[in-house]
């Protein structure tokens, strides 16, 4: 389109361009001079992805002739909704991947002989990139894209900068590229939940800095005098995964040619800092962010306000003031001092409080409106979630225990907690937004079919219901095997029969995963049908680029 | 070294107790402050004012 040119490039523009020209300039001679081939593989998509963004910055400009977007249409916020759409539509591609990856390594454990024998599908391998594409691909394109929703709307301001929103969007996930690549081409820094090397992490950084500005900054124009609860829990969880990013990834690269680098952190400091970063990035990540959803997709979908404010208002700061704390319950009967691995149960027991005032504050709002859980299979699948997210964090602070840990830890029963709330809580509450998002950002009336959403419901549950009753028993039986002692003092089992003991539990784990697997692509069809064949909103035809109310 | 670790580990294991108790004190008095009701009571609605 040939416009008149109005306006030249804006700073935000001409910055953005500008350090990204830096960016792949410095990514071409790292691709041309390594002697990693890692390196030379993700230097050159870093440097193709770099110049892509100037690309379209420019792109942009001449298409649009340097104009400033008007901050309200119709005298209605003029909300930005292209990077919510990538994020919702990201957030499904990567959570098919991801379980489809952990449905590979489960049959993996039941039938070792899918590995193929080759270093790139090895469980080893694919167990990172299954965690990632779960948590840091799928978790976090739906909290960077509810996020930007919830406090777009709650502040009734759009969101500050036109490239700004995009980057932040575009260069998370080309993060999750470089990571996911990397763990299959075996580079990776071993810690769990933080396996993404240096460069990874440098780059993850940057676009989280300007993550929280943009968070910040929406918060600064808002319309409204009070910042609505699901914004603190969005923004502990901005600020805190920034500080335990950071700390835990405090390396020296080798050489910026090596994708290897080296901690400054030594020995056990290494493991508290690593468990302290692992157990908040299950802390802040998964509760925090997700309950912010919780807070804003509950109340919209049954249509009254949250049960009671206040709770809410302890909830928060009790849980960020304890979570935190938690994390040396990782590290029972190792070289950590007792007191602090006493300190880290203690505060999982605390945890108690929070989480389930949180869980009832969640369920009472749909008091004197159950039914709707009888008709509305979304709601429902977000009360279940809540509820499962109750159920583990029972079970959590149980585990934490220097005595339940000392069965629980190294079987199978930590890897049932872990989906019980992975699955259950961040799955449910998840697909439960983004159900709701998807119809208000493609202004269609409502979902293609709820009967589908039926459908799915009931087969995830079915299948979380296998998996995490299948860990159970196999998690408990492994850890009893492995602390019999015959009446002489020897084992009573060789680990090799605790391994044969587990194989029926691990086929029933599996078809609990394709279940899961299955409702999930039974969501993708659904919601590509509502895009694609949903009834529109009613037709009072809005301007391009706004949007509809989502009643 | 070892006195100045027994001394943070003490501190840590006292202080820590006084400063959390303080500080849900604190939570507690504002969250539950009757003059904060009506702003909590509108804040809660902020979801069902968007345009």
């Amino acid at each position: 389109m040939a416009q008149q040119k109005t306006g030249l490039v804006s700073l935000e523009e001409g910055g953005f361009a500008i350090f990204l020209v830096l960016l792949a300039f410095a990514c071409l001679i790292v691709a041309g001079k390594t002697f990693d081939q890692v390196m030379a593989f993700h230097a050159s998509v870093g440097a193709l992805f770099a110049a892509l963004g100037v690309f379209y910055i420019f792109k942009n400009y001449f298409d649009d002739g340097g104009q400033a977007i008007p901050q309200e249409l119709d005298g209605k916020p003029n909300y930005n909704i292209g990077p919510i759409k990538f994020g919702a539509i990201a957030a499904m591609f990567w959570g098919i991947a991801g379980f489809t990856v952990g449905l590979v390594i489960a049959l993996q454990l039941a039938w070792p002989a899918l590995n193929f024998d080759l270093p790139w599908t090895n469980f080893g391998r694919l167990r990172p990139l299954h965690t990632s594409a779960v948590i840091f691909a799928f978790g976090g394109n739906v909290l960077l894209a509810t996020s930007m929703y919830v406090v777009q709307r709650t502040c009734r301001a759009r969101m500050p900068g036109k490239i700004l929103p995009w980057f932040v969007i575009l260069g998370y996930n080309a993060f999750i590229v470089i990571a996911g690549t990397g763990y299959l081409l075996g580079a990776t820094q071993g810690k769990e939940y933080a396996e993404p090397e240096w460069y990874a992490d440098l780059w993850l950084t940057i676009v989280w800095v300007f993550y929280l500005l943009l968070f910040l900054g929406t918060l600064w124009k808002r319309k409204e005098p009070y910042i609505y609860v699901a914004n603190w829990f969005y923004l502990a969880f901005i600020v805190t995964i920034a500080v335990l990013h950071i700390t835990n990834n405090l390396t020296i690269p080798v050489s910026i040619y090596s994708t290897q680098s080296v901690i400054v952190w030594a020995g056990v400091q290494d493991a508290m800092v690593q468990w302290w970063y692992g157990h908040n990035a299950v802390g802040f990540f998964l509760p925090a962010g997700f309950l912010a959803i919780m807070y804003y997709f509950i109340p919209k979908r049954a249509a009254r306000p949250v049960s009671s404010y206040r709770l809410s208002i302890v909830h928060f700061w009790a849980l960020i003031f304890i979570y935190i704390w938690a994390g040396p319950h990782h590290l029972h009967y190792t070289a950590l001092p007792q007191w602090a691995s006493t300190l880290g149960a203690t505060f999982s027991i605390i945890l108690w409080m929070p989480s389930w005032g949180g869980m009832i504050n969640g369920l009472m709002t749909l008091s004197g409106a159950w039914d709707k859980l009888r008709t509305d299979p979304v709601l429902r699948m977000m009360v279940v979630s809540v509820a499962f997210y109750g159920m583990s964090t029972f079970e959590g602070p149980l585990m934490s225990l220097r005595a339940v840990n000392s069965l629980s830890h190294y079987t199978d029963w930590t890897i049932g907690h872990v989906h019980s709330g992975a699955l259950g809580w961040v799955g449910y509450i998840s697909f439960g937004a983004i159900y709701c998002l998807v119809p208000w950002l493609w202004n269609k009336k409502g979902l293609y079919s709820l009967k589908l959403v039926n459908w799915h419901f009931w087969l995830s549950t079915l299948g979380i219901v296998l998996y995490i009753t299948a860990m159970w028993v196999s998690g408990i039986m492994q850890g009893l095997m492995w602390r019999a002692y015959d009446s002489l003092g020897f084992l009573e089992y060789s680990f090799v029969e605790t391994v044969e003991a587990m194989h029926p539990f691990y086929i029933i784990r599996a078809l609990g995963g394709a279940l899961f697997v299955v409702g999930a692509l039974i969501m993708a069809y659904n919601l590509w049908m509502t895009v694609r064949h949903g009834e529109a909103e009613e037709a009072d035809a809005l301007p391009a680029g706004s949007l509809a109310a989502a009643e | 070294m070892n006195e100045t670790y027994s001394a943070l580990a003490a501190f840590a294991q006292t202080g820590g107790l006084i400063y959390f108790m303080i500080l849900f004190g604190i939570v507690l008095a504002y969250a539950l402050w009757p003059k904060n009701r009506e702003k909590f009571d509108d804040a809660a609605q902020i979801p069902f004012r968007e345009d």
